[in-house]
C-alpha cells in the first residue's frame, strides 16, 4: 500500500515535471510566428473575407510552390534530385524577378546516424548543394547562408528509416522568416 | 493548491539535481589486484564515509578486486595493529587502513596508508587535513594514490568530466566528477549543444552553441561562468580543439564553401586557413606535443583520418580499411588515435597504433561516438546510443574492462574526459 502510493506520488511529479518542461518549447514556437512578415497580418484580415482556397494570399512565400522548402536527400549523399528542381527553380526566380533585395539561409540537415561533428559537414554540403544550384540560376552568392544543424534538430524523432528520411534535408529559410 | 504546485515544483528541481550518472560495476577480463580497504576509525561520525569511497572508485576501475574485511575485529588502523597473515589468508594483496579525526577548527584530519601485504611493508602514507565537505575528493585523492601505486599509471579519480544532457526541448551542458557525482549545469539552453571540449588547464570549456541559430564557437570559463564567441563567421563554426598550450583552438568552418579546418587564437580574431581540399575537412585534433592535427577529410571520396603538421601543410592518410573513419582524438602519450569506424551499417570506437598502423576495434554498440580519453589514457569515455537514447560508456585502452554510466535524465551526449588537476 505504501508502496503503491509512493508511486502515484512520484506519477505525479513525473507528470509535473514533463509539463513543466514543454513550456520553454511552446514559448519558442509563439516567439518564431510573432516575428513573421507584416504580410501574415494583412493575410488574417483578408481570410475571412475569402473563400478557403484563395484565403492564404497575401505572402507569395506562403503559396505554391514558393511554400515548399524542403529538399530531400538519400543517405549518405548531397546530390539534389531531380524531384526538386522545380522547387529550387521556383525560389531561385522568385529571388532574381519578384524580390530582388530578398535573403535566405539553406539549413542542411542530417539523420542520427554517423559522428556528429561529421554529420553537421555533411548538412552543410546539403545546404551547399542546393545553393549552388541556386547560384547557377542566377540568384547571388551574398544573398544565401548555408549552415547546417547536422543531426541536431531531427523533424522527425524515430529511429527508422522513414524518419530518417524525413530528416537528411535542406530548408529554405527567408530573412525575417 | 498553489502550494502543492509549488512544493511539486520544488521536488522537479530537486530531482533535476539528482538526476546525476551512475556508474554499473564494470565488466572485466583482465587480472585484478586483489585489494582489502578496512573501515577507517571515526568515518562513521562523518558527512561522508571515505573508506567506501575509495572502495567504489577502485572498483570501478576494473583494475581490483575488492577483498572483504568483514568479521576483523578490532579493525586495525595502526601499522602496529596489522595482522599480515590474516589479510594474506584472506586473499589480499594490498591493504589500506586510516583513520579520521576532527580538528579544533572544525578541519578533519584524514590518515590512510597503504601496505604490501605479501611482503607486510608499507607502500604509501599520507595525510590530509581539510573541510568535513571536502572528504569525498580527499578519498578521490586517496584512491588516486593507491591506483598509481599499485598500476604504475596515474589515477583520474580526481579529475572531471563533461556532457550534454538533452531531454524535452532543454539542453544542459553539465560538469561532473569522473564517478558521476556533483553533477553541474554549466550551461542550459533551448537550442543543442555540442562537441564541448576542456582547456588544458580544465578552467574553461569550449563549445558549439546553435543560440544564434547557428553553430558558432563558444568558450566558457568554469569558474568566472564568464563566455566569449570565438569563431562566428559565415556559415558554420564547430568541433573546437585546444592547443597543448591552451593559446589557440583548431575549428572546423564553413565561410569559404565546404567545411575547412583553421586556427584561431583562444581569445578570438582572425582564422587562419590550414587545409585546403575540395572535400569536407572537420573534426580537428592536436597530437599531445602540439606538433600535429588529426582529422576527417573525405577528400579521397570516403571519410578517413589524416594528419598533417600543425601549422598547416601536407596531409598524411592514416586509415586505410573500411569506408569511413572519423572523429580523430589522439591518447595522451600521443601513441594512438581513438576514431570512430562504420562497419557494415554499425559505427564504433576503434583504436589505431600510430606506430604500426594496427587497428582494433574496442566497443560492439550500433551508433557509439564521441571518443575521449582518460588523461592516464588508460579508459575511452564515449557516446554509446542505447534503445534510441544517448548514454555514456567507458572502455579501456585494452579493450578488458567495460562500463556503462546510466543516467535517467534523458538523452546524454558527446562526453569529453577533463585534465588531471593542477595542484
Amino acid at each position: 500500500m505504501k508502496k503503491a502510493a509512493l508511486y502515484i506520488a512520484l506519477a505525479v511529479l513525473a507528470a509535473a515535471c514533463a509539463s513543466k518542461e514543454t513550456q520553454p518549447d511552446a514559448q519558442v514556437q509563439d516567439k518564431s510566428t510573432g516575428v513573421q512578415p507584416p504580410s501574415q497580418a494583412t493575410t488574417s484580415g483578408q481570410t475571412t473575407a475569402r473563400p478557403p482556397a484563395q484565403a492564404i494570399s497575401g505572402n507569395p512565400l506562403k503559396e505554391g510552390q514558393l511554400a515548399s522548402r524542403s529538399v530531400f536527400f538519400d543517405f549518405d549523399s548531397n546530390s539534389v534530385r531531380d524531384e526538386y528542381r522545380g522547387l529550387i527553380q521556383a525560389h531561385s526566380r522568385y529571388m532574381t524577378a519578384d524580390k530582388k533585395d530578398s535573403r535566405i539561409r539553406i539549413e542542411g540537415n542530417c539523420d542520427e546516424r554517423g559522428s556528429r561533428e561529421y554529420n553537421l559537414a555533411l548538412g552543410q554540403r546539403r545546404a551547399e548543394a542546393v545553393k549552388k544550384v541556386m547560384t547557377v540560376l542566377g540568384v547571388q552568392d551574398g544573398r544565401i547562408e548555408t549552415v547546417s544543424f547536422g543531426e541536431e534538430k531531427p523533424q522527425s524523432m524515430g529511429h527508422d528509416e522513414p524518419s530518417w528520411a524525413k530528416n537528411r534535408r535542406a530548408d529554405i529559410k527567408y530573412a525575417g522568416e | 493548491m498553489k502550494r502543492l504546485l509549488l512544493l511539486i515544483g520544488f521536488l522537479c528541481v530537486a530531482l533535476a539535481a539528482h538526476a546525476q550518472l551512475t556508474i554499473d560495476i564494470p565488466t572485466t577480463s583482465g587480472r585484478q589486484i586483489p585489494i582489502a580497504i578496512a573501515p577507517m576509525a571515526g568515518e562513521s561520525s562523518q558527512p561522508q564515509s571515505v573508506s567506501e569511497v575509495i572502495a567504489s572508485d577502485l572498483s570501478r576501475s576494473g583494475l581490483f578486486k575488492l577483498v572483504s574485511a568483514s568479521g576483523v575485529n578490532p579493525v586495525p588502523t595502526e601499522p602496529s595493529e596489522v595482522n599480515f597473515p590474516d589479510w594474506g589468508g584472506r586473499g589480499a594483496e594490498a591493504l589500506v587502513i586510516g583513520k579520521i579525526a576532527t580538528q579544533g577548527d572544525g578541519r578533519v584530519e584524514v590518515r590512510f596508508r597503504l601496505f604490501d601485504v605479501q611482503k607486510s611493508s608499507q607502500l604509501a602514507s599520507f595525510s590530509y587535513l581539510v573541510a568535513p565537505q571536502q572528504l569525498r575528493a580527499t578519498a578521490h585523492r586517496i584512491a588516486d594514490v593507491i591506483y598509481e601505486k599499485l598500476t604504475g599509471d596515474k589515477g583520474v579519480f580526481s579529475t572531471k568530466i563533461t556532457y550534454v544532457v538533452k531531454r524535452g526541448g532543454r539542453h544542459e551542458l553539465q560538469v561532473a566528477d569522473a564517478d558521476g557525482f556533483n553533477p553541474q549545469s554549466v550551461l542550459a539552453s533551448k537550442e543543442p549543444i555540442i562537441s564541448p571540449s576542456w582547456s588544458p588547464d580544465g578552467s574553461s570549456l569550449a563549445y558549439v552553441s546553435f543560440d544564434q541559430k547557428k553553430p558558432i564557437v563558444v568558450v566558457q570559463n568554469l569558474a568566472q561562468g564568464t563566455t566569449r564567441i570565438v569563431a562566428n563567421f559565415r556559415g558554420n563554426n564547430s568541433a573546437p580543439a585546444w592547443s597543448p598550450d591552451g593559446k589557440s583552438l583548431a575549428v572546423a568552418l564553413s565561410k569559404d564553401g565546404l567545411t575547412q579546418i583553421y586556427r584561431i587564437a583562444a581569445s578570438g580574431g582572425p582564422a587562419t586557413r590550414l587545409t585546403e581540399s575540395s572535400g569536407i575537412d572537420t573534426q580537428p585534433a592536436f597530437s599531445p606535443d602540439g606538433k600535429w592535427i588529426a582529422f576527417t577529410s573525405d577528400r579521397g571520396g570516403t571519410p578517413q583520418i589524416y594528419r598533417m603538421p600543425a601549422g598547416g601543410g601536407d596531409p598524411t592518410r592514416l586509415t586505410y580499411e573500411g569506408t569511413y573513419n572519423v572523429g580523430p582524438r589522439f591518447s595522451p602519450d600521443g601513441r594512438y588515435i581513438a576514431f570512430v569506424q562504420r562497419e557494415g551499417g554499425r559505427y564504433r570506437i576503434a583504436l589505431l597504433e600510430l606506430a604500426t598502423n594496427q587497428v582494433v576495434t574496442l566497443t560492439d554498440g550500433t551508433l557509439d561516438d564521441s571518443p575521449s580519453f582518460a588523461p592516464n589514457g588508460k579508459m575511452i569515455l564515449y557516446e554509446a546510443q542505447v534503445g534510441g537514447r544517448g548514454q555514456l560508456a567507458a572502455v579501456s585502452s585494452d579493450g578488458k574492462v567495460r562500463q556503462r554510466l546510466s543516467s535517467s535524465a534523458g538523452d546524454v551526449q558527446d562526453p569529453a574526459w577533463g585534465p588531471l588537476p593542477t595542484n
